[in-house]
């Protein structure tokens, strides 16, 4: 896919400037930046942050000898962004991909927003990339009908080159890049946009730019990382979380083989910033794990030992049938259309509090060099959240922080924290050599910011038509107590929240939402779709257990309270207009390609749909399952339809998202829990915390695309939310056993 | 600390450390093959796997001194040029996300093909079910495979 390393020649100047482009703030830079192929880059402190002078922004570099290189700035986090950002500016450039390097940038300013979350990516990224490899291709242009006298508008630019077809003469972008770079850059106003009908790349199918690197076992990710003098370090945590050193036997670590210091890290409050530990540091990994052994380490566990699963849920059965502490959305009158229901139907649903299992575990090389310089080599998400926290923490100016992103093995919302950064930043800090804090899985799982687990007390109403005329939810989540100016403040947890305007809140005119926290001491953070991924499967369950009560077709019952509106806007503070269309396109096509209602199927068999919008795309699904009698489950396909506007950007990376989306959703829903006892997570390996393998994979993931005249948008999450609502109702159409509680694998399913 | 001599993608290499140190440390921390990951280190999750004389085996759990004479293959030394038909297949489905746990996947593989040229897809769920992909890479796997037997049948034909 890309050229091998070297082809460039880092040293030569050939097409760089600096230069901003008239109106719109939109602007378009080219610098030197050694085009080293990126596995060799990650070890390497990268010249970016040094080359800063050629500012502002900095994507494209093209060589004399016509390679292409172009700078990824976000984080790769097996999201497939390395690959697909660079394709939108290669197809405006009208660049043969073949010729196309790609370099992952480091943190830097001049490449504004650097974080994957959100499935924010592409849509953030997506129109400014096409005018950045746009207005290239217009400089280019303009070069070579410079250099043949020739009017700009009788030349074409396709496959690296320029073309004067009227003289049958062609330039290669690499004879064309000197000439170039001495050209004014052209306001935005007089560079054009390919129609994207006319596209070459995009909508394409093309394979990851790390893939040879990743087969090979060329280091790449932030595990991999090796500075000449490195050590190796660990770090020990209070199981129960934020517990304070009060002793540990460090004289006796300090005397094992390989070890070359231990001291403890007195640590802050923050929950997600630096906790208080043991830090061990040795000459090698296994040296450290192994005296890690040998630690012995008395805590102050303080007042978190008093969180558990059990507590919580016992804690969350009291509080059902009474009122919520906060009232987040009251329309109509609820008690009046309940009263005067032809049917009401009441059901409790709840969910465990999961893990990310990145099956990278969380790491961070750190180097404290002289003058003060730290310099950082992270998978992260984030970079900035980790540059800022070691700078906050650490007392240190952002200026001397220099952080290189490495590809990172599974990211799911677990590196926008950068609590791993900040503890191999203290340790290196205290060493006088570069540093590798490794997690183990027991720290990672231990340690996480976890998806929240959560309990809703739902009640429904139907008119004596089978329609759906009041929704009631107390939704009972977890919060932290945080000191935040001084004052205690109870803040609900990272995606531990329910929106005001949550489905389908907006379009039943009696509703209620209601919430309430109950205090915890377990940090939470961001989980792949956040909220979404698990507020979903209750919704969409509810809704097919109030289509089933009504005696109602589900996909009917659903069309029915989505209703005719075009657009449904949004009525919370950060809130977002929903479209209905879009939605009620997709839940079609899924339906239709599923061979929805068309068949009937014999028991232990069913399909279950589902949709949901999150992150700005527009799903929907439908799962088709075996259970057998003894409640084993199998599901035989998900067919999956999605709206994420008018462009697929890389098919082959969007399939992989959604494929992967069902299949992580599958796992989440048939195994992820995690006990809780004496404020620890019970947990700590793959064997009390099994994942999804091969063998439980849907045999089939059948994805259809609905493009729409919508701005495009991102994949790595909105496929997630309604495979597990879907894979529920469909055993309940197989079976009719209800599922109101996760994972499957407590459940039984059995039926005879 | 002790001195062993190793048989690592067909060549000696002379290593000393603490007999209780995993392969897979070894190879990572000491010679610098990185291919081979760190998952759990308890033999759950295959992130680890190598090949011991053909059989794949947890590096995780497999201590430096218990690998004896047996040949060590890693995913670096899977195939002279990275052109296991395992690996083109891999790059032509476009199987990785991440990647992260794919040598340990393709190590996995390439030791039922080897044993099972033209296996099913019972035979590579079974093959297989040690090894998890977070990302959830499976259909691609199952592919990757068959891909692969395909390839790996015409080269031998060619051969």
């Amino acid at each position: 896919m890309s050229p091998a390393a070297g082809l460039c020649d880092p040293g030569r100047r050939d097409f760089l400037r600096a230069a901003s482009a008239a109106g719109g703030g939109l602007v378009l830079g080219f610098y030197l930046h050694s085009a080293a192929a990126a596995a060799e880059l990650i070890a390497k402190p990268a010249s970016v942050a040094a080359d800063s002078a050629f500012k502002p922004n900095a994507f494209i570099h093209i060589a004399s000898n016509g390679v292409v290189t172009l700078i990824s700035k976000q984080p790769e986090i097996g999201q497939g962004i390395k690959t697909s950002l660079p394709m939108v500016i290669a197809e405006e450039l009208e660049a043969n991909w073949k010729d196309v390097l790609i370099v992952q940038g480091d943190l830097d300013p001049i490449y504004g927003r650097q974080s994957a979350g959100g499935s924010t990516s592409t849509s953030v990224n997506y129109e400014e990339f096409r005018r950045l490899g746009a207005t290239a291709r217009t400089m280019l242009i303009a070069a070579a009908a410079q250099a043949w006298g020739v009017p700009a508008s009788e030349c074409v630019a396709a496959d690296s080159a320029v073309q004067h077809r009227p003289s049958q003469r062609s330039l290669g972008y690499g004879p064309l890049a000197l000439r170039a770079a001495a050209l004014p850059v052209p306001a935005a106003a007089a560079v054009a946009l390919k129609d994207p009908r006319s596209y070459k790349l995009l909508g394409t199918r093309i394979g990851g730019v790390d893939n040879a690197a990743i087969v090979t076992g060329k280091p790449l990710f932030g595990i991999d990382i090796d500075l000449p003098g490195m050590l190796h370090a660990v770090y020990e945590k209070c199981p129960a979380f934020g517990g304070k050193v009060v002793s540990a036997n460090l004289d006796a670590i300090k005397s094992l083989p390989g070890v070359r210091d231990a001291f403890v890290i007195k640590g802050t409050t923050e929950l997600r910033g630096l906790m208080p530990g043991v830090a061990i540091v040795a000459e090698s990994t296994w040296a450290a794990f192994s005296a890690r052994k040998q630690l012995k380490v008395v805590w102050d566990e303080g007042a978190v030992v008093g969180d558990s699963w059990k507590k919580f849920a016992a804690q969350a059965a009291a509080l059902a049938g009474k009122p919520g502490s906060t009232v987040l959305r009251s329309d109509g009158d609820l008690p009046r259309a309940m009263a005067s229901a032809a049917q009401t139907v009441e059901a409790a649903y709840s969910y465990p509090f999961i893990s990310h299992t990145s099956f990278e575990p969380q790491n961070c090389t750190a180097w404290f060099k002289e003058g003060g310089l730290l310099e950082l080599w992270a998978p992260t998400q984030s970079p900035a959240v980790g540059q800022n926290l070691v700078a906050e923490t650490l007392g240190l100016s952002k200026e001397k922080i220099v952080l290189h992103i490495t590809r990172s093995g599974g990211g799911f919302g677990r590196r926008l924290s950068a609590d791993y950064i900040v503890e191999a930043a203290a340790i290196a800090h205290k060493v006088g050599a570069p540093v590798k804090l490794t997690w183990s899985r027991e720290d990672d799982m231990r340690h996480d910011h976890y998806r929240a687990g959560g309990f809703h007390f739902l009640r429904g109403a139907l008119d004596a038509g089978g329609k759906l005329i009041a929704w009631h939810d107390h939704f009972v989540t977890f919060a932290n107590k945080l000191v935040r100016e001084g004052k205690p403040v109870l803040q609900t947890g990272i995606g531990a929240g329910l929106s005001s305007d949550e489905f389908p809140a907006r379009w039943v005119g009696n509703c209620v939402l209601e919430q309430t926290a109950l205090e915890c001491g377990i940090p939470m953070g961001a989980w792949r779709a956040p909220g979404s991924n698990v507020l979903a499967w209750v919704i969409h369950s509810f809704i097919d257990e109030l289509a089933h009560a009504a005696r109602r077709d589900p996909l009917e019952f659903s069309l029915e309270i989505l209703g005719e509106k075009a657009i449904v806007p949004a009525s919370a503070e950060r809130g977002v207009d929903y479209d209905v269309r879009r939605m009620k396109q997709v839940i079609k096509v899924a339906a239709e390609k599923s061979g929805w209602g068309g068949k009937s199927l014999p028991k232990g068999r069913g399909m279950g749909l589902a949709f949901h919008f999150s992150h700005r795309g527009y799903v929907a699904q439908v799962a088709e399952v075996t259970v057998s009698k003894k409640g084993q489950l199998k599901v035989d396909r998900a067919v999956v339809a999605v709206d994420i506007g008018a462009q697929i950007v890389n098919l082959s990376g969007a399939e992989n998202q959604v494929e992967g989306s069902v299949i992580d959703a599958l796992g989440v829903l048939m195994f992820q829990e995690l006990d809780i006892e004496r404020g620890r997570i019970v947990p700590g390996n793959f064997d009390a915390y099994p994942m999804i393998g091969i063998e439980d994979a849907p045999a089939a993931i059948e994805i259809h695309f609905v493009k729409t005249d919508n701005p495009v948008t991102g994949l790595g999450e909105p496929a997630f939310p309604p495979l597990a609502p879907a894979v529920c109702n469909a055993i309940f159409a197989a079976t009719g056993k209800r599922v109101r509680q996760l994972p499957l694998s407590g459940i039984d399913l059995s039926w005879s | 600390m002790s001195k062993y001599s190793l048989n690592i993608n067909g060549e000696t290499r002379r290593v000393d450390v603490a007999p209780d140190t995993p392969l897979l440390w070894v190879l990572r921390d000491t010679l610098k093959l990185v291919g081979t990951k760190y998952g759990c280190g308890v033999g759950e999750c295959g992130s680890c796997m190598v090949h011991l004389d053909g059989i794949p085996t947890h590096s995780c759990k497999t201590t430096v001194a218990a690998v004896g004479k047996r040949r060590v293959t890693t995913i670096e030394g899977l195939d002279p040029e990275g052109k296991h038909p395992l690996q083109v297949a891999w790059q032509e489905l476009d199987v990785p996300q991440c990647g992260y746990c794919q040598s340990g996947q393709i190590m996995a593989a390439a030791a039922l093909l080897a044993e099972n040229p033209h296996p099913g897809d019972a035979d590579i769920d079974e093959a297989m079910a040690g090894n998890f992909c977070r990302c959830g890479t499976y259909l691609r796997i199952r592919e990757g495979i068959r891909r692969a037997a395909v390839l790996a049948a015409k080269k031998a034909g060619e051969a």
